[in-house]
C-alpha cells in the first residue's frame, strides 16, 4: 500500500474514533487535571503545618510522612478531595436525616428558602417585564431601579432587610426567600423583556391585519415568542436564588441552612465542613439548573422546536 | 371536493366568479373595490423629506388580480400597506370597500400575505392556518372546518399536524396564503410573496395562484419586482417608478384571458404586455443614480 492510500484511508476512521471520544473522553480528562492540581495544591498549602505539627511533637519525620499528612490533617488549610467526598459522605448518610448534623437537613432548609425565593422572584421578574414591554414610561421610569437595584452588593442589603422584616415580626424563612428573590428577579426581567419584544415586525403586522387585541397579542404572539428567552433567564435565577438563600443565612446567624453551616464551619475552623457544604450547594445548583432544563425540554417538544 | 369548494364561493356572490369580474372590468357597475384619489406619503428622512408616495390616482373593480411593479423605492409596498391601513397617508383620500382603510382593517375586510411567510414557528400548520379565526373568536368545530378547506384549496393535506419548519419555504408561503384566506376577506393583499423562492417553485406557485383566484373570485393586489409573473398573473399591471413614487402606467393584460397556463409566456400577445412593462419601468427609471 502507497502512502497516499494510506492517507486516503485514514480521514474516516480518525473521524469515528473522535466522534466517540466526544463526550466523555475529554470531560474525563479535565477532571483528573483538575484533581491533580487540586492534590499539588493541598500539598503545597499544608505543608507547613505538617512540618509544624511534627516538630511541636518533636518527633523524626520523613518527606513520605509529611506528604502523606497533608492529606489527612483535621483541620487543612485546603482539604484534598477525598476528604470532602468522606466528610460529605458522613454527613449525609452517617448521621439520622432529622440531626442537626446531618448535611441533607441543612441543604433542606436552604432548599426550600430557595425555592420559595426563586418563585417569588420568577413572579416579579416576569411580572415586572410584562410591565415595561407594555407601559412605555414604565420602561423610562423601572429600567434604571432595576438595574442599580443590581449593582447594590447583596451583603450590604442583606441584613437590612433582615432586620427590617425581623422588627415587624417576619421571620424564619421569608426574609431569606425576600433576599433570594431580590438577587434573582434581574436575570428573568431582562431576558423576558426581550424576549417579549422578539417578535419581528412581520409577525406583529401580522396580528395589525387581524385587528388584534392588546391581550391576544401578547398571548399568541409575544408570550409565546418569549418562552426561550425565559427559560434562559430561570436557568440563571435559580442558580442564583440558591446563592440568595446562603447569603441571607449568613447575616442572621442562622442555626440551620448551608450558610449556617459555611459560618459554623470558619469560627470553629472546619475546612472540611465548609468545603462540604460548598459542595452541597454546587450539587443542589446542578440539580435545580437540571430541572429547569428538563422543565424547558418539554415545552420545547410542545411548542415543536426544532431539535438542534 | 374541489367542486364543492368552489361552488361555496360563486355562491356568495350569486353569480359564477368569472362573469362578475369580467363584467367588473368591463363598467364597473359595483363600486371599487380600492377608490385612491392624490395619495401622497412623505416622511422625514435625516436628509431632507422622501416621497414614498406621490399624488397617486387608482380605482380597482372587484374580481381583479392588480400587480403592482417597479424598482425599489418606487413605494409600490407602502402603497399596499396603505391600503392595508399598517401606514398612514400624509394626504389625498382612500376608500377600502366603501370606507377608510382602518375601518375596512377593523371589519376585517382583507387578508395580507407577508414577503416572508411570518407562520408562528410554535403553532403547527393547522393551527396557523386557524390563528385569524382564533382572534375572531370563531368557535372551535368552525375553525377546524375552514381550515381543512384552505389546506385543501392550497395543496396542504396532510401537512397539517407539522410544524412550519418541518415544510419547504414554497410550502410555507401556501400555509400563509391559506391562513390570508381561512376567513374569507374580499380583498387579498399579497407583497412580493414568492420573492424569497427559486424560479421552479415560483412558477409553479404561480399557476396554484392564478387557479386559486379564479375558483375564489377574490380581488387581488399583487406587489413583485418581476416582469413575467406581474404579465402571467394580473389582469391589469400598474407600473411605478421611485422619487417620488408614483404611478406612470396600468396596463390592461385581460386580453390573455383568465385561463392561463405558463406556455403562454411565449406568446406574442404575453411578450407585448412585457414590452410594455419594461418600456414603462425604463422610462420611469432616472439614470442620475
Amino acid at each position: 500500500m502507497t502512502t497516499e492510500a494510506l492517507i486516503l484511508a485514514a480521514p474516516p476512521a480518525r473521524r469515528k474514533v473522535l466522534r466517540r471520544e466526544g463526550t466523555t473522553g475529554p470531560v474525563l480528562v479535565v477532571v483528573l487535571v483538575i484533581l491533580a492540581l487540586w492534590y499539588v495544591a493541598a500539598i503545597f498549602m499544608n505543608w507547613q503545618g505538617v512540618t509544624d505539627a511534627f516538630s511541636r511533637a518533636g518527633e523524626q519525620h520523613t518527606t513520605g510522612e509529611i506528604l502523606l499528612g497533608t492529606l489527612d490533617q483535621e483541620r487543612p488549610v485546603l482539604p484534598a478531595p477525598h476528604q470532602i467526598v468522606a466528610e460529605l459522605k458522613k454527613t449525609v448518610f452517617g448521621i439520622a436525616i432529622t440531626s442537626r448534623r446531618n448535611l441533607l437537613f441543612h441543604a433542606w432548609v436552604t432548599l426550600s428558602s430557595t425555592l420559595l425565593g426563586f418563585g417569588l422572584g420568577a413572579l416579579l421578574g416576569i411580572v415586572l417585564a410584562v410591565l415595561i414591554v407594555h407601559v412605555k414610561t414604565l420602561e423610562r421610569s423601572l429600567m434604571p431601579w432595576i438595574i442599580s437595584s443590581q449593582t447594590i452588593p447583596i451583603l450590604a442589603i442583606a441584613p437590612i432587610i433582615i432586620v427590617v422584616l425581623g422588627s415587624i415580626g417576619i421571620t424564619g424563612l421569608f426574609p431569606k426567600a425576600i433576599i433570594s428573590a431580590y438577587l434573582c428577579f434581574f436575570p428573568i426581567t431582562i431576558s423576558m423583556v426581550k424576549g417579549l419584544n422578539s417578535p419581528d415586525l412581520i409577525q406583529r403586522d401580522l396580528m395589525r391585519t387581524y385587528s388584534a387585541s392588546g391581550a391576544q397579542i401578547f398571548w399568541k404572539l409575544r408570550l409565546p415568542a418569549s418562552l426561550s428567552y425565559l427559560f434562559a433567564g430561570l436557568k440563571v435565577a435559580v442558580a442564583i436564588s440558591l446563592v440568595g438563600a446562603i447569603v441571607g443565612e449568613l447575616p442572621t446567624g442562622a442555626q440551620a441552612g448551608l450558610g449556617a453551616r459555611l459560618l459554623a464551619g470558619s469560627y470553629y475552623g472546619q475546612t472540611i465542613q465548609i468545603w462540604a457544604a460548598l459542595f452541597g450547594a454546587a450539587i443542589l445548583a446542578s440539580i435545580l439548573v437540571a430541572i429547569v432544563s428538563s422543565v424547558e425540554r418539554i415545552v420545547n417538544r410542545r411548542m415543536g422546536v426544532r431539535p438542534a | 371536493m374541489l367542486k364543492r369548494v368552489t361552488n361555496e364561493w360563486i355562491g356568495e356572490n350569486g353569480m359564477p366568479a368569472t362573469l362578475a369580474a369580467q363584467g367588473a372590468m368591463k363598467e364597473p357597475a359595483s363600486p371599487p373595490v380600492v377608490a385612491i384619489k392624490g395619495l401622497s406619503l412623505t416622511y422625514e428622512a435625516a436628509d431632507g423629506p422622501v416621497y414614498a408616495l406621490s399624488n397617486v390616482d387608482l380605482q380597482i373593480a372587484e374580481g381583479e388580480f392588480i400587480s403592482f411593479i417597479g424598482p425599489s423605492g418606487c413605494g409600490k409596498t407602502t402603497l399596499l400597506r396603505v391600503i392595508a391601513d399598517l401606514e398612514q397617508p400624509t394626504g389625498g383620500d382612500i376608500h377600502v370597500n366603501g370606507v377608510g382603510p382602518e375601518e375596512a382593517r377593523l371589519r376585517r375586510d382583507y387578508g395580507f400575505v407577508f414577503q416572508a411567510p411570518a407562520l408562528y414557528p410554535w403553532r403547527t400548520i393547522q393551527k396557523n392556518i386557524e390563528l385569524p379565526l382564533e382572534i375572531f373568536g370563531v368557535s372551535k368545530a368552525e375553525r377546524r372546518e375552514k381550515a381543512s378547506k384552505q389546506l385543501e384549496l392550497v395543496n396542504l393535506k396532510g401537512f397539517e399536524n407539522k410544524f412550519p419548519w418541518q415544510l419547504s419555504g414554497g410550502m410555507q408561503q401556501r400555509a400563509s396564503i391559506a391562513r390570508a384566506l381561512s376567513f374569507d376577506p374580499k380583498l387579498l393583499l399579497m407583497d412580493e410573496p414568492f420573492g424569497a423562492l427559486d424560479e421552479i417553485v415560483r412558477d409553479h406557485l404561480n399557476e396554484q395562484l392564478l387557479k386559486l383566484w379564479d375558483k375564489t373570485g377574490k380581488t387581488v393586489l399583487f406587489v413583485t419586482h418581476s416582469i413575467p409573473e406581474a404579465v402571467f398573473l394580473s389582469s391589469k399591471i400598474v407600473v411605478m417608478s421611485p422619487r417620488p413614487g408614483r404611478i406612470i402606467d396600468i396596463i390592461d393584460a385581460s386580453v390573455l384571458g383568465r385561463d392561463r397556463t405558463l406556455d403562454i409566456r411565449e406568446t406574442p400577445e404575453f411578450l407585448k404586455i412585457a414590452h410594455r412593462v419594461r418600456e414603462g419601468l425604463r422610462a420611469g427609471h432616472s439614470y442620475d443614480d
